[in-house]
């Protein structure tokens, strides 16, 4: 195996809303910002990658539009219909192939262009068993915090807490755009919305663009610009599409791709040898639910945790000090890269405000592409 | 660049391609991934990953289609990765199975392309409404004929070619299709024929264009050590390359494709290919239109800018010809399930090199193949060279 470095992180801030700025506005700082982090210009890089949906732009084929303002007019260029880490995993593989040394890898979100994104959503139910039932898509979020809630003997405070430290700990990123000074009560309170699942525990969306490279040893040690982060390990697993005959309490999708990323890394014992996470948090339940499909907790353990504030953004064990996608917002498939680069700015110790306590030397970010996918992919990054 | 970790197709499964599948998504999935499968002896247990191309969701009118597809394309439990380009999809799927196994991660993959077009009524093309830049160009209501229509003109006029040349690929191609069990519009038809079908949107004629259709396509690859313990003859991917143009393809001359010139560099470049022409054995270029064939054929080096034309005139790219080209019978004879299509012919070089075409076999035991797709606007070129 080759070692594969990520030398050059570029975002825009996520915000609720952009209006002055097309998502192609949003792509170029993005790259701008990536190239003179790494210390390199367009020509340096050998293929490109971008992660996104159709639907969610808008428009058909949307891989069109992907090229120039990345700077890849002309190159080898592809999309992957996947998260942000899907993307880090193709350019990994595109490296270790051999066929690529150095990857650009860009994904954004515009999602206030979407004036009705429930019921785009609602297009990715299976047409003939699901859909006509006409249903938000977020009761598939509810039903299966009912089951997690059920098998894990979790709370519904526990959820509740995670919600309200992740919007807290956002307000000292300035790469959040939905900081709120929240408690468990709180959101406890909120309305709710596909019950047990409560309003404030399910991430408001925002804009931004975030672009990743990754290169090879012989080019990181090449630059000086910034510090080379190493990609130790990448894994990525899907469970069923069918909501019918998939386990609801278990995340497995994320437990495969969380094994697979670690056993990449040789990791034996994550609470060990992990000192950061960035763990999807889509709906406040799923972060709990993921933390023990990867690993970092047994069953029914990671509520009591975050309620006792050991595993948060504060915690002993660090999770999401980002925010996470309920403090930054959720960024549809650029919501992996923007944990990623979460984790190379903490572990270069550039997050300021947020940088989190103590010597920071293993990251590991885990994305899951939401509601009705059971589609997941984790990476782990290392000084 | 390191050595590449060699990998080989060592099976293939195609559907039959037709206007209205009553198969859903999901069974035309199924039946092309199982189909190849049992081609390679291989169960699904034996797989690792999973790779599926498919081209824009608007056809089948679902969100995340490749999530929906995962399941029925063996994405169960596995790495799954969605890779899409457009039209060139179909070929740049074989590409990322390749580089799955060839990174070393992974012994076996799976690609399984499907595009299914009839759900969208009354007629498919009305989604590519939605492929044009919402801002400059959808206010003008565009369709693909009238910009394919465009590039057609603009490489007739650059180059003086006459209507007929370019009827004469339809002929071929709709002719070569008689033999494959998948065709959706094999036939004998004249060149009087193609010209005097309707017009489209000039110059485009309706027996120069492929049809709608619904169907998958598949392949295995696997490393060279299971390759060689499980397949008898195994077919070497030896090159892959693919580029994708600006957006902006009003500015940039539509005479050649330049894009399709850069991936197949990329690619004959990894194969120590320096000279196409007289190293490929057999060409499957991406044929949506009658004159894409051609110009892919130029845009691949397997001739002189504005002289495929003539050389196919003569026979050159006949399946008894110097270069046989699309002796599957390409889009136009087997029809164009989007990324399926582009699977279609990958699967193609693998039966011709094999010898394994049957009626469709080109004489002469033909050891290096290339396969091209085409799309976006007019924007990609992804590349795939195989060998024996």
């Amino acid at each position: 195996m080759r070692k594969v470095a990520i030398v050059g992180i570029g975002y825009t801030v996520p915000r609720r809303t952009t209006p002055e700025l097309s998502y192609r506005e949003l792509d170029y700082e993005a790259a701008v910002r990536a190239y003179q982090d790494a210390g390199m210009k367009p020509a340096d890089v050998d293929s490109f990658v971008s992660c996104l949906e159709d639907l969610c732009e808008g428009t058909s084929i949307a891989d069109e539009y992907t090229p120039d303002q990345v700077g890849a007019m002309l190159k080898p260029m592809c999309t992957v219909g996947g998260d942000g880490i899907h993307g880090i995993a193709d350019a990994f593989m595109r490296i270790q192939a051999g066929i690529s040394d150095t990857v650009l890898v860009s994904s954004h979100s515009k999602a206030s262009n979407m004036k009705t994104p429930n019921d785009l959503l609602n297009y990715a139910l299976d047409p003939i068993l699901n859909r006509p039932l006409g249903l938000n898509p977020h009761y598939v979020a509810g039903l299966e915090m009912s089951a997690f809630l059920a098998e894990t003997k979790t709370k519904e405070e526990h959820c509740a807490a995670v919600a309200a430290s992740n919007r807290t700990a956002a307000l000292r990123n300035d790469l959040a755009a939905h900081g709120a000074t929240l408690s468990t009560d709180d959101v406890m309170r909120s309305a709710p919305a596909f019950s047990p699942l409560k309003e404030l525990e399910i991430s408001g969306s925002s804009d931004a663009a975030f672009c990743v490279i990754l290169t090879t040893e012989q080019r990181a040690k090449r630059r000086k610009s910034s510090p080379p982060v190493w990609v130790r390990g990448v894994g990525w697993s899907n469970d069923t599409p069918t909501l019918e005959s998939r386990p609801w309490a278990y995340a497995r999708y994320a437990a495969d791709a969380a094994a697979r990323a670690l056993k990449m890394a040789g990791i034996k014992s994550v609470r060990k040898q992990v000192d950061l996470f960035e763990i999807d948090d889509t709906y406040a339940y799923k972060q709990l639910q993921h933390l023990e499909a990867a690993g970092v907790f047994k069953a029914g353990e990671a509520g009591r945790a975050a309620a006792k504030g050991k595993a948060g953004p504060e915690g002993d064990v660090i999770v999401n000090r980002s925010g996470g996608a309920l403090g930054a917002g959720h960024m549809q498939d650029a919501t992996g890269l923007f944990r990623v680069i979460e984790i190379v700015r903490q572990l270069r110790g550039e997050a300021g405000r947020h940088q989190a306590p103590g010597k920071l030397k293993t990251g590991f970010a885990l994305s899951w592409r939401g509601v009705p996918t059971t589609s997941g992919a984790a990476v782990v990054v290392s000084k | 660049m390191m050595a590449f970790r060699k990998a080989a197709i060592v099976g293939t499964g195609i559907t039959k391609f037709v206007r209205r599948a009553q198969d859903t998504p999901k069974e035309l999935a199924w039946a092309a991934a199982k189909m190849a499968l049992d081609a390679a002896g291989l169960t699904l247990d034996q797989i690792d990953c999973v790779v599926h191309g498919t081209a824009p969701d608007a056809f089948d009118g679902i969100h995340q289609k490749a999530e929906f597809l995962s399941e029925a394309s063996g994405g169960w439990n596995k790495p799954y990765m969605r890779c899409y380009v457009g039209g060139g999809t179909g070929v740049m799927a074989p590409i990322y199975g390749w580089y799955h196994v060839a990174s070393g991660l992974f012994d076996a993959c799976l690609v399984v392309c499907e595009e299914k077009m009839s759900s969208c009524q009354p007629h498919p093309q009305a989604a590519f409404i939605t492929i044009f830049d919402n801002v400059i160009e959808r206010p003008l209501g565009p369709n693909l004929l009238w910009i394919f229509a465009l590039e057609m003109q603009r490489y007739m006029a650059v180059h003086g070619i006459k209507l007929e040349d370019i009827a004469r690929v339809a002929v071929k191609n709709k002719r070569n299709a008689m033999g494959h069990p998948s065709a959706q519009l094999g036939g004998e038809v004249t060149v009087q024929d193609v010209m005097n079908s309707p017009v489209l949107a000039w110059p485009v004629h309706r027996l120069m264009v492929s049809p709608t259709s619904d169907g998958a396509a598949a392949c295995v690859i696997v490393s060279e050590k299971l390759a060689r313990k499980i397949s008898k003859r195994p077919v070497w991917v030896k090159g892959v390359g693919w580029c994708l143009d600006t957006a902006f393809w009003t500015s940039r001359d539509l005479s050649y494709p330049r894009y399709v010139e850069k991936a197949a560099w990329m690619a004959y470049k990894m194969a120590g290919i320096k000279k196409p022409e007289k190293e490929i054995s057999i060409a499957e270029p991406y044929d949506p239109f009658a004159y894409k064939e051609l110009h892919h054929l130029e845009g691949l080096q397997l001739a002189p800018k504005g002289k495929a034309a003539e050389l196919c005139a003569k026979g050159h790219f006949d399946r008894d010809g110097n270069l046989p080209a699309t002796p599957s019978g390409g889009l136009l004879g087997v029809g164009n399930p989007i990324s399926a299509a582009g699977q279609m012919k990958v699967n193609e070089l693998f039966l011709q090199l094999r010898g394994e075409a049957g009626a469709r076999q080109v004489p002469g035991n033909p050891k290096t193949g290339v396969a091209q797709a085409w799309g976006d606007l007019m924007q990609v070129g992804t590349v795939i060279v195989t060998g024996v």
